[in-house]
């Protein structure tokens, strides 16, 4: 068993496998970046109130928030080539990952802004400023900082649901793991720890550094 | 879409009964061992503080793929057989489970602490006093974070179509691939999750509301 786990963990093995945590990385910062900026823009669009768009953003946000993530990965990957669009995996992944992300973080944009003192804004309007300069000087600001825990959480949960990718042959960690196990069956208990201790490791100090933020606000 | 629902009506009718199985399921044994788990870490025991603690942050930190695929790959190795649905819904449990434990000790966390000090000084013992003044008052505001809860069970229930366990995301691919019709056999799937998921999280949200 314990020579199972050393070839296992042979250096070529092993850089494959951190190539994968790279790969899970960087589909979850570009995505986490995209979202942040489509779902502020949503997030606003909700708490200002625009007849209409207003209501019809909010019911979009609510329908992708509600739908399996999977789903939408599929939607990105087998269903927009039905549509003369052929996405790459790692963009197809990201897409995908963006548009269910952004649902979420609008949802923490709103209650952000939501979360500042009425007077903040009412202070503004006293001292010359408009409405649209009012939110963008003084409250969003102020949103922000209240918003970060909540979007550090939000991160880690990208992390974990970018395995799901798998499922379009995403080559991050589970797949590349995967495919170590599936060339030698002893490897299948080792490549389960490694890949299970890497997701541990990154979510974990992860959600430690979203406690310690919250901590620090209260 | 139409034509999706009218070919292949019981397709995923029974695929929208495996993902209902397995979401009550998983809720209900997630429910027991994520309360279980949150009276350990409210414990005068320093140990079973600690050994919740690992619970809850080992399965709330890896993904839920992760301890599907090891229940699926691993265990019919080495311990016992199962089916992909077992695997899944194994999975689903002991992922959710963490989750609830965190939801229902803020839950216990937001009942006055008051309570279980006179629930104490009236001679109830400290299990006593949870069981029966505690817990009670804490699931009153644990509610709609466990309807929430529930609606991610059912979205997360897709992770059986990567185990075979014969879900509403699995009939979906098997409709997509024998009808060519891909984005109308998601679209239709889709509906179907938001029939559950949608009406769940509006009460939810209105429930929010109403107790705040």
């Amino acid at each position: 068993m314990l020579q199972n786990f050393i070839n296992a963990y042979s250096p070529d093995n092993l850089r494959y496998l951190f190539g994968g945590l790279g790969i899970t990385l960087l589909v979850s910062v570009i995505s986490i970046i995209g979202s942040f900026i489509i779902g502020a823009i949503l997030g606003i669009i909700r708490y200002v109130k625009i007849k209409y768009v207003s209501a019809i953003v909010g019911v979009v946000i609510d329908v992708i928030r509600n739908l399996p993530l999977i789903l939408i990965l599929f939607f990105t990957y087998f269903g927009l080539p039905n549509l003369g669009v052929k996405p790459e995996i790692i963009p197809a992944a990201i897409l995908a990952m963006t548009i269910f992300e952004s649902t979420m973080l609008a949802e923490i944009v709103r209650s952000g802004i939501q979360a500042v003192d009425s007077g903040q804004m009412e202070g503004a309007r006293a001292n010359g400023l408009t409405y649209w300069q009012g939110l963008w000087y003084i409250v969003l600001p102020q949103a922000l900082v209240k918003m970060i825990p909540a979007i550090v959480s939000q991160f880690i949960s990208l992390v974990k649901d970018t395995s799901l990718a798998t499922i379009i042959l995403l080559p991050e960690m589970l797949f590349r793991s995967q495919i170590i196990y599936g060339q030698n069956t002893n490897y299948i208990i080792p490549m389960f720890v490694a890949i299970a201790a890497m997701y541990f490791v990154v979510c974990y100090l992860l959600s430690l550094l979203a406690r310690h933020l919250e901590k620090r606000q209260a | 879409m139409i034509s999706i629902f009218q070919n292949y009506g019981g397709t995923l009718l029974y695929g929208l009964g495996q993902t209902l199985l397995c979401s009550l399921i998983a809720l209900v044994l997630s429910l027991i061992i994520g309360t279980f788990f949150a009276l350990l870490e409210e414990s005068p025991s320093k140990l079973a503080r600690g050994i919740a603690r690992v619970y809850i942050e080992i399965f709330r930190n890896i993904p839920l793929l992760v301890i599907t695929m090891f229940f699926f790959v691993v265990f019919p190795l080495y311990v016992v057989k199962m089916n992909g649905f077992t695997a899944g819904t194994i999975g689903l449990t002991l992922y959710t489970s963490s989750f609830i434990a965190e939801t229902v000790r803020a839950g216990i966390k937001s009942v006055d602490p008051g309570q279980m000090e006179g629930a104490r000084a009236n001679g109830l013992s400290f299990w006593q006093s949870m069981r029966y003044i505690v817990l009670p008052q804490a699931f009153r505001y644990v509610i709609p974070p466990l309807g929430n809860q529930f609606v991610n069970l059912v979205k997360n229930s897709s992770t059986l179509a990567f185990v075979g366990g014969f879900d509403l995301m699995y009939q979906g691919n098997v409709i997509a691939s024998s009808s060519l019709q891909t984005i109308a056999a998601y679209s239709a799937i889709g509906v179907l999750y938001l029939v559950i998921t949608l009406p769940i999280s509006y009460y939810m949200r209105y429930l929010e509301k109403r107790l705040a």
